[in-house]
């Protein structure tokens, strides 16, 4: 390929903000765009995560039992992995329900604040980890993005070193 | 008669620096643009070494001096910047995050925080201990101001302006390790208490949104300090 960087993005428990600001950098995607090609992620329509990804980046602490699954291959299959936004740095508010433990979350959203068919689904969708964990806890990590979510400049700052090779170091403040 | 002052020469990071003797390594290095961070100390308050950040190396000293109640000496040697101390520091604040529920982006002081504002300016990236996740209660019995545990670092800034400006002494300390909380009177919900005047001071030093008014959403709440150097000046060869 001519050059370009393959970029992956991920979305495990976050609100997606971090995916919208990414594309808060507008009409600079255009300019990133000539250095990298999107291979994964929800801004594109691809089934399965490829092997040989330079750049991903992930939205989102690790809640789920999907959210381990998916965070372990794509750690394999990524070179540089970039932990974006607070949820996946510090597990911010994903992780506020760890005080309590999962056993009362789902109790106080699928029983006690339910009005019709209480029940708590145990098929189909993934069963909750015990506690929510920043993503550095589960897999290694090689550049942090802090801030809910990180501004466009700053996410601009970030892509626009990694599509060159270089490194990045963002400097922000958390929240 | 007034006793002639002493002075005394050191260095700090190489720099030489003169200084009264009953000053300390950080008044020293502040007036001589020296940066040293700091979270539980506040200008108008007793200094009482509880954070650690300002720890520095003194020569001939094994062990590191927080700078904040370590009287000056001729001679002293002091470096406030090193890569060990800049690991320290780091390690210090990640600990502070590690120990309570710290949410910056859902906080009331979110954008107006002591602690964040150090993390960014020290560069700390993310915390490298395990989250505790302590279950901690939040006191909003007071009429106009709410206490939250979660947001503690436990800096005393609020025992001490009860007790040394307000002369309240509303505030203390309960408990040893992660047990250690701020009370209100005899451990009993602020609204509750007898001899809080509501005066607001200890809202207005308390460097995170563990302190704040009622009535505040996210990132609302940003503090009013101005009063504290003031207070301590107008009072100066009174106590």
């Amino acid at each position: 390929m001519s050059g370009k960087i393959r970029l992956a993005t991920v979305w495990l428990d976050g609100c997606s903000g971090c995916h919208m600001s990414v594309l808060d950098t507008d009409e600079r995607l255009i300019e990133l765009a000539q250095k990298m090609t999107v291979v994964w992620g929800p801004y594109v329509d691809h089934k399965e995560f490829p092997p040989d990804v330079d750049v991903t980046l992930v939205e989102g602490a690790v809640s789920s039992q999907e959210d381990l699954h998916k965070i372990r291959m794509v750690r394999e299959r990524t070179r540089t992995l970039v932990s974006l936004g607070d949820c996946a740095v510090t597990g911010n508010v994903p992780a506020m329900r760890n005080p309590f433990g999962v056993d009362a979350v789902l109790q106080r959203a699928y029983l006690e604040n339910a009005t019709l068919d209480a029940q708590i689904p145990r098929e189909t969708i993934p069963m909750l980890e015990a506690r929510v964990r920043p993503v550095h806890e589960v897999v290694q990590v090689d550049v942090y993005v802090p801030g809910c979510p990180p501004s466009a400049e700053l996410i601009y700052s970030v892509l626009s070193a990694l599509v060159e090779g270089k490194e990045a170091s963002p400097r922000a403040r958390f929240g | 008669m007034k006793t002639p002052v002493r002075v005394k020469t050191l260095t700090i990071d190489g720099q030489e620096v003169g200084a009264r003797e009953d000053q300390t390594i950080l008044e020293v290095a502040r007036e001589n643009g020296i940066e040293i961070p700091t979270l539980c100390w506040l200008a108008g308050l007793s200094p009482v070494g509880a954070c650690r950040l300002c720890l520095v190396e003194v020569r001939g000293v094994a062990r590191l001096l927080p700078a904040c109640v370590t009287r000056v000496e001729e001679g002293m040697e002091v470096t406030a910047h090193s890569e060990r101390l800049a690991a320290y520091r780091r390690s210090i604040l990640e600990l502070l995050f590690a120990e309570r529920n710290h949410v910056c982006s859902v906080c009331v002081s979110n954008g107006h925080c002591d602690l964040q504002a150090i993390a960014m300016k020290l560069d700390m990236t993310h915390v490298h201990f395990p989250y505790q996740y302590p279950r901690l209660p939040v006191d909003a019995s007071h009429e106009r101001f709410v206490i939250d545990h979660n947001r503690c670092i436990l800096c005393t800034r609020c025992v001490r302006v009860c007790d040394e400006i307000e002369g309240a002494h509303t505030w203390d300390v309960i408990a040893r390790g992660v047990e250690c909380r701020v009370i209100t009177d005899l451990n009993q919900p602020w609204g509750s208490s007898e001899s809080c005047t509501g005066c607001g001071k200890c809202v207005q030093v308390c460097p995170t949104g563990a302190l704040s008014e009622k009535g505040r959403s996210v990132a609302e709440m940003s503090k009013r300090r101005q009063f504290l150097p003031y207070l301590t000046l107008m009072r100066e060869g009174r106590r």
